[in-house]
């Protein structure tokens, strides 16, 4: 079908958690199917993202391949939306911005408790860790934003049906949750 | 220790009220706040120490850890800027061996900025241990660095370091003709207290501070409480960078600005009154002391005030480095010991003040201006100035030009003609009435000084072609920031965040989006802060936006967003700790066109 | 004769010396507070409960209802207003919902659903601050704290101590303790006291009661402020 919506998702510094409340639309999945087609997810494999309608992003930004991540997506998609606590604060991951991060990757690869042939992993393919956590608003422009950690399942079918639809989308009350 | 502070408490009868003189004298000795001293003081005034350690922490000169002995703080003001003072700090920071905001390791100084200490005239300022330093060069930094490595002790510096000039440059009515001590409390009583009222009235006398409130009107309101204590308040924390002319005159006219306080409580039924004198004007305080006991000795002060069944005394209370404690509530707080946090309006001083009891606050020029129209009527006066606008305004010279200092000018005066005599040309812009107040073009120089036109409280800083607009719009935001109090949402987080947007388009990150974020923060903190700090807080951003859109434009990126932040520093530590330097641990700031 | 203020429109009755909350809600009217508690000396420094009266933005918790006002109250303008105030206080604490004990229970999050609330919209702080867990029962998240002054407030007017106070000035202000060694053990608070209880978020919270309300079964949860907060504090108002 020519006139599908085409959407691509990504999870940044994330626990994949808003993907998998995303599936948990269960059944109405199949209706979604009809009206849109998956380009980079973690449902399709595909590495990168071609042009698309809409980017949905969990996560934040926590390191380099993030911040590419993101500006890939940011270039693909035509509205980009941050999903979940991760995304929109920084969320669990963002804790670690009270440590300094010399702090942590001496406790994680250098002394902390079980650490053998303590060294810091120094590989190129690597991708190095920005000094705090960050929202990703703070890094590409972003359209909209689905809060909770996850947003639930009727969050994602709310404002997908309300964009497909040609709506301005919308959350009612019930459906905003920053937990 | 205990000693000292137990003698302090007992000088000050006990009384919480006085926290602020107290903890100013335990800085001054001990160059901290020690916990024990709070502790001690707690149980002798009888309040929480959670009192005294907020009043410490609210106030620039209080500190919990120690200071250097030698306690050196150089006015960040613009005007100090624009006077070499980034350089001079730089100077200072390297011969002292301590860095700005630290305390050198051997505990014998501390180095910091402050805001506008009151001598734009004279800058680039300072003060060590409270003292006024002024025109700032490098052969006097040299000075004060050996003074300091030869642990002479303040009272020891050559005196010339501490030269405070008055430098006055134009006078009209109310500085060519002052009041003789008593005269006008003479003719008070004389002609009665209904006619001063009156003629107060038609003198069309409105508050010098800015805000303009009809004088008379305020002093009848507060004569009309039922409450039988009434109190009288001078407003000498005059903290609006590019403000002196209240340093001048206390230092030149104090007699007749007493006199005004005199006239004012002789009105309303006062029998106390207080001068809230800013910390950074602690050179005035002895002097200013001294005239209030010859005012005693000549019958002027005290019991039966020339004869009459009259009793009125006036105390000087000294700040302790806080811009918001202008504003009169929050001044009221102040005097009473607590942290300058501006009170809930209504109700207003005038019927809840100072202990509740009715007040009258008015700025040192204000009661200058009321001992001379008490003595002269309200005539001559309102024939002066404009049909809003009556009687004179004395003005704060500063900035690019070749006479600053004080200039007193008819209500009505253009600024053209004030530039004109002031020798400045080449104008890029003035800032009438301070950061608070309207920078203004070279296109409105034909506006009127006139609380209908440009109403100030006595600042104009004056701003050559050679500036950059942007770093004096930066300069200011970073004032209010840091003089917020912080007491309500939107002024204690929108100053913040106010500063990190303009920092941003500042330093060039900004794009199209960002100054429309910023103009919207402008509005939000000005429409929804608690007081005057917080709704005026925007309008240097505001005021140039307005008239300058261009600069701010030009400072923007063609791009649709770029972070706030940089990117590729915020890689460095990780990069360090990896030894890695590889393109791929490095980030552009902004996205490459194709990958 | 009984006097009205027009609030959004509508004529409601108030008596005098009165706030406009007050009067606002006696007549059912919600007007969205922080830092406004019925049973204590009204604050007026988060100013979510801005109103526009005769033109001027004022805060309803302290201005007194006066015959002749028109007050707006539930507007667009003030509501876009208030969000922003809300993402403020988000902004400038830490404020992660999903690891907060008080989640569904916290009145700052529920005047943020309340408002419609789904981001940060300004770069965040993530200021550097501590937790007190000194004290056997209760606890301090200094993350959390808004400085509404509720506890202080509490403290002084209902348990008779004087235990919280806000320390410090513009964006370092912060909440203190009433012991030498700043520490909540060794202050003279209870966990039955009032200032246990009153903290609009997570800052303060009793000890070991956190999840006896599963997540998604709080307050908050399914109710919306308005109406919660018109419950009771109508009830108090009686």
């Amino acid at each position: 079908m020519a006139n599908k919506i085409k959407i691509a998702t990504t999870s940044l510094a994330g626990c994949f958690g808003c993907h998998m409340s995303f599936l948990d639309i269960d059944e109405r999945i199949i209706q979604l199917a009809e009206l849109v087609e998956f380009d980079r997810s973690p449902l399709t494999d595909i590495e990168h993202c071609g042009p698309c309608d809409v980017g949905l992003i969990e996560g934040g930004v926590c390191n380099s391949e993030n911040v590419h991540t993101l500006r890939e997506f940011r270039k693909q998609c035509k509205i980009l939306v941050a999903v979940g606590a991760c995304a929109i604060n920084g969320g669990l991951p963002a804790m670690r911005n009270f440590i300094p991060l010399e702090e942590c990757l001496a406790e994680a690869y250098l002394d902390g408790i079980g650490v053998e042939n303590p060294q810091i992993p120094n590989d190129v393919e690597l991708p190095l860790l920005l000094d705090k956590v960050r929202p990703i608003h703070e890094v590409v422009k972003i359209d909209y934003y689905l809060p909770g950690c996850p947003p639930s399942a009727d969050v994602f079918w709310a404002f997908l049906t309300d964009l497909l639809a040609g709506r301005e989308p919308k959350l009612d009350y019930g459906l905003v949750h920053y937990d | 220790m205990r000693h000292v502070i137990q003698e302090l408490a007992a000088q000050h009868s006990y009384q919480a009220t006085q926290l602020l003189a107290i903890l100013r004298a335990v800085q001054g000795r001990y160059h901290y706040i020690p916990a024990a001293a709070i502790e001690q003081l707690a149980e002798l005034l009888n309040i929480p120490r959670t009192h005294i350690i907020g009043v410490v922490e609210f106030y620039s000169f209080f500190h919990l850890q120690p200071q250097g002995e030698y306690e050196l703080l150089i006015s960040d003001s613009i005007t100090d800027q624009m006077l070499g003072k980034a350089e001079l700090m730089a100077y200072l920071s390297e011969r002292l061996q301590v860095p700005v905001g630290g305390v050198h390791a051997d505990g014998v100084v501390s180095l910091d900025n402050t805001s506008c200490t009151g001598l734009c005239d004279q800058g680039p300022a300072g003060l060590v241990n409270g003292r006024a330093l002024t025109r700032l060069d490098k052969a006097k930094i040299d000075q004060i660095a050996d003074l300091i490595s030869q642990r002479k002790p303040v009272a020891e510096w050559p005196a010339e370091l501490f030269v405070v000039s008055d430098n006055i440059q134009k006078t009209a009515l109310l500085l060519s003709q002052t009041v003789a001590p008593g005269a006008a409390l003479q003719v008070v009583f004389s002609r009665g207290k209904a006619a001063t009222l009156a003629a107060l009235e038609q003198s069309g006398l409105r508050g010098r501070g800015g805000a303009g409130f009809k004088t008379a009107m305020k002093w009848r309101f507060c004569a009309e409480e039922a409450d039988a204590v009434r109190y009288v308040v001078c407003n000498a924390d005059e903290g609006e960078p590019g403000t002196f002319k209240d340093r001048v005159l206390l230092n030149r006219y104090a007699e007749q600005v007493f006199e005004g306080m005199t006239v004012c409580a002789a009105l309303i039924g006062a029998s106390q009154g207080f001068l809230y004198l800013r910390g950074e004007y602690l050179f005035l305080y002895e002097p200013l002391q001294a005239v209030l006991a010859r005012r005693r000795v000549a019958g002027l002060l005290g019991n039966a005030i020339l004869g009459q069944d009259f009793s009125f005394d006036i105390s000087i209370c000294l700040g302790a480095g806080a811009y918001i404690c202008g504003e009169e509530s929050a001044l009221i707080e102040s005097l009473e010991g607590k942290m300058g946090v501006p009170r809930n309006r209504p109700p207003y001083p005038v019927t809840h003040g100072y202990l509740g009891k009715p007040t009258v606050v008015n700025n040192v020029e204000t009661f200058l201006a009321a001992a001379h129209i008490a003595l002269n009527g309200g005539e001559g006066f309102a024939s002066i100035g404009t049909d809003k606008s009556k009687g004179t305004k004395i003005l704060s010279i500063s900035g690019d030009c070749r006479r600053p200092g004080i200039y007193e000018y008819p209500f009505g005066t253009s600024v053209q003609t004030i530039l004109n005599d002031c020798g400045a040309d080449d104008v890029l812009g003035v800032q009438v009435g301070g950061p608070s107040g309207t920078f203004i073009s070279a296109q409105e120089l034909h506006r009127l000084l006139a609380f209908e036109d440009l109403a100030t409280g006595g600042s104009f800083i004056i701003f050559n072609t050679r500036r950059n607009l942007l770093d004096i719009v930066n300069n200011f935001t970073h004032f209010f920031a840091h003089e917020s109090c912080g007491f309500c949402t939107p002024c204690r987080v929108g100053t913040s965040l106010l500063k990190k947007q303009l920092d941003k388009i500042v330093s060039g990150h900004g794009s199209a989006g960002d100054v429309v974020a910023l103009e919207e923060l402008c509005q939000l903190v000005k429409n929804q802060s608690h007081c005057g700090l917080g709704q005026t807080a925007a309008n240097p951003i505001l005021t140039t936006l307005e008239r300058f859109p261009e600069v701010y434009q030009s400072q923007l990126k063609k791009i649709s967003y770029e972070p706030g932040f940089d990117l590729d520093a915020a890689l460095e530590t990780a990069r360090r700790m990896a030894n890695r330097n590889d393109p791929a641990a490095h980030l552009a700031q902004i996205e490459a066109e194709h990958d | 004769m009984t006097k009205t203020i027009t609030l959004d429109g509508k004529a409601i009755p108030f008596a005098d010396g009165q706030t406009i909350m007050q009067a606002a809600t006696a007549a059912g009217v919600y007007i969205p507070h922080l830092c406004h508690h019925p049973e204590f000396t009204p604050h007026g420094s988060c100013k979510l409960c801005t109103v526009n009266v005769n033109g001027r933005n004022c805060s309803a918790c302290t201005f007194p209802a006066a015959e002749g006002q028109d007050v707006l109250n539930n507007t667009q303008e003030l509501n876009a207003d208030r969000q922003k105030i809300t993402q403020m206080l988000f902004v400038e604490g830490n404020h992660f919902c999903p690891s907060c004990e008080k989640t569904g229970n916290c009145q700052l999050q529920a005047v943020a659903y309340h408002l419609n609330m789904l981001d940060d919209h300004f770069p965040l702080f993530y200021p550097h601050r501590q937790m007190d867990a000194s004290h056997p029962d209760v606890l301090i998240d200094h993350n959390r704290c808004i400085f509404c002054t509720l506890c202080v407030r509490a403290s002084q007017q209902h348990d008779g101590k004087n235990v919280f106070a806000i320390s410090g000035r513009g964006i370092n202000k912060h909440l203190i303790v009433n012991a030498e060694s700043g520490l909540l053990k060794d202050t003279d608070l209870a966990v039955t006291d009032k200032a246990t209880h009153i903290c609009p978020t997570g800052a303060i919270i009793s000890k070991r009661t956190a999840y006896q309300v599963p997540i998604g079964q709080r307050v908050y949860d399914h109710q919306d402020i308005d109406a919660v907060s018109l419950a009771t504090e109508q009830a108090h108002g009686e």
